[in-house]
């Protein structure tokens, strides 16, 4: 039996901190399989947005929904894992507002630990997303033209994006009041970063105030490396572009949102 | 020695928000195996100081130990000494019960066959165990209220704060709740309860301390308190609802203070400062041919003193100003007790 010792430990080894961070991913992770809405929500988005958009547009913009397929799953891919970061957000937001998080805080527990399981644990989410889309996109005859390795380095550079992006969400998670409000703030920040991009059309009809967004916009260049890496053509450069933009977004974000939070924490 | 120290020893914390002044100086002291009531209307700075204790916010003055550690300074050990629960502290509702306390336990570094046992154990103390497997966003008010009380005990604390545990339970979840605080002070725990309930901290408080607008203005045990009040309450209820005018009229003439008449009940309720003038408000009553059905004499109830010694009723939130400073108020009720 394990009680508090008569002499408490003067202070938490990294050991204990990691053992902390580990055992609330263990808990991020059972919140997505025991919350029924945000399990459906996260499986039926990216089905969705495959058969609306390849039915919807396919015909019009590429002449058949096969071809628009090929051409649009890349992009679904990034727009489905965009849009899952915001779960760090909501759930760090509700946290604080359920009193979780003063649960946490007085308990003998590293103080980055919340923070890290939360992140941590969505990896899991952005893999679930990645693999729906891929999967449901098989059903409607999308193809890899690629080889598995690159489709395999495909979904890592995802999963780098998305932790990028998650400490935006994090940010807004512990600067706004409400779970609802990051879900709001959250689609005014993503959703002209996501649309105002490449993923559903080529800009080249754009007007040019929206291509010259469209051209400095992250999503635009992870799109393009993702097209390249599962469907062929160049890769190199878009890759590192987007390794770039992840990597400037979480030097940018991570440390506004771990300020954020040590407010709070 | 550590065993000699009192279990939360807190001097002069003032903390302020802005231009609000939460707490203005407040000691504490709770003796281990012991309830430490901490008595006030809503604002009156309970949930601060539970806060500061727990280490959730760092005092602007003054400070506070827990079994000897500062709680600010050595905040991971109170952290490995206290357990907390309260209005703000709480389980995780999209978790089972079970993997609520699982997780805690392996939050303070049980193995995971030893945090599953003690999850098990709390849970059938607290009649859980049935919905052990459900999330606990299906659990009733008293059902959630349990989980929170067995999630701060994963850990064995020494010092416990509970922060208005009972508000908002039925009465059978509330006797529930006390019943358990009862038996963990026995095994030497010692706990911070917070509560506007009077009858709460008169049930289960040894030692109560009165705050009203950050001060403290009262110290005691229940009785010494209702002692201190200095009066006695006579209620006088007379068999025939007619003669309630009279009953209030000759009471109101015998003594200091002006009856309180209960239209409900029949009820003529008056402070009593001296016993001897029982006999003689008798015999008025006699004389005037009132036939009596009550005639009781009691001690003021903690909700009487609170009255006098703050100037409005417990539920009530505290008002900005007062006629008479909180300072000089005490001062007064610790001559009467003297």
């Amino acid at each position: 039996m394990t009680t508090f010792p008569l002499e408490p430990a003067r202070r938490l080894s990294p050991v204990t901190g990691l053992r902390n961070s580990l055992t609330l991913t263990w808990r991020s992770v059972l919140k997505i399989r025991t919350n029924p809405e945000d399990m459906f929500g996260l499986l039926l988005q990216p089905i969705m947005y495959l058969v609306l958009f390849t039915y919807v547009f396919g015909g019009q913009l590429a002449g058949s929904t096969h071809q628009y397929l090929e051409y649009s799953l890349p992009g679904i891919m990034v727009l489905s894992v965009t849009f899952a970061t915001l779960g760090t957000g909501m759930m760090l937001s509700q946290d604080v507002a359920t009193g979780v998080f003063d649960r946490f805080r007085a308990l003998p527990i590293a103080r980055s630990a919340p923070l890290a399981g939360a992140i941590l644990g969505d990896n899991v989410r952005y893999l679930i997303s990645i693999a729906v889309t891929l999967g449901f996109g098989f059903i409607l005859g999308f193809r890899i033209l690629t080889s598995p390795l690159a489709a395999i380095m495909a979904c890592l550079l995802l999963v780098v994006f998305a932790l990028a992006m998650c400490w935006v969400s994090a940010l807004i998670g512990m600067l706004v009041k409400s779970a609802q409000a990051v879900q709001w703030w959250g689609f005014l920040v993503m959703f002209p970063l996501i649309f105002g991009s490449n993923i559903l059309t080529d800009e080249a009809k754009m007007p040019g105030w929206l291509q010259a967004f469209v051209k400095v916009n992250p999503v635009t260049y992870l799109t393009e490396a993702e097209r390249a890496l599962l469907t062929g053509g160049p890769a190199a450069t878009v890759v590192i572009r987007s390794l770039l933009w992840a990597l400037g977004i979480f030097v940018v974000f991570a440390p506004l949102a771990v300020r954020a939070y040590r407010r709070r924490a | 020695m550590r065993e000699e120290l009192n279990a939360i020893e807190a001097r002069g914390l003032v903390k302020r928000f802005g231009k609000t002044t939460a707490l203005a100086g407040v000691d504490l002291t709770a003796r281990a195996g012991s309830v430490l009531g901490l008595l006030g209307p809503n604002g009156a700075g309970k949930t601060t100081a539970v806060r500061i204790l727990a280490t959730l916010l760092r005092p602007d003055e003054g400070e506070a130990r827990v079994c000897g550690y500062d709680v600010v300074r050595d905040a991971y050990q109170v952290r490995q000494l206290t357990g907390l629960t309260g209005q703000y502290a709480s389980v995780d509702e999209g978790l089972s019960g079970t993997n609520n306390l699982v997780m805690i336990g392996r939050l303070l570094g049980m193995s995971r066959a030893e945090s599953r046992a003690r999850a098990a154990g709390l849970l059938a103390r607290f009649e859980l165990t049935d919905a052990a497997g459900r999330p606990a966003k299906t659990y009733s008010g008293g059902m959630r209220r349990r989980l929170d009380l067995a999630a701060s005990l994963v850990g064995r604390p020494r010092v416990l704060y509970l922060d208005e545990p009972t508000t908002g339970l039925d009465p059978y979840s509330r006797n529930e709740v006390w019943a358990m605080i009862r038996e963990l002070v026995t095994d030497g725990t010692a706990v911070l309860l917070t509560t506007q309930y009077l009858d709460e901290a008169d049930q289960l408080a040894h030692d109560i301390v009165v705050i009203d607008q950050g001060r403290v203005i009262a110290t005691g045990t229940p009785d010494e308190l209702k002692a201190g009040a200095g009066r006695q309450v006579l209620e006088v209820t007379p068999a025939s609802r007619a003669d309630v005018a009279a009953v209030a009229a000759v009471l109101s003439a015998l003594l200091n203070g002006e009856p309180v008449v209960s239209p409900e009940s029949g009820r003529v309720t008056a402070q009593v400062d001296d016993g001897r003038q029982l006999p003689e408000i008798v015999r008025e009553l006699d004389d005037r041919g009132i036939e009596l059905a009550e005639f009781a004499l009691r001690k003021a109830s903690l909700d009487e003193v609170f009255l006098a010694l703050t100037g409005h009723r417990a539920e009530e939130t505290a008002p900005e100003e007062t006629d008479v400073p909180a300072g000089r108020r005490q001062q007064k009720l610790s001559r009467s007790a003297q």
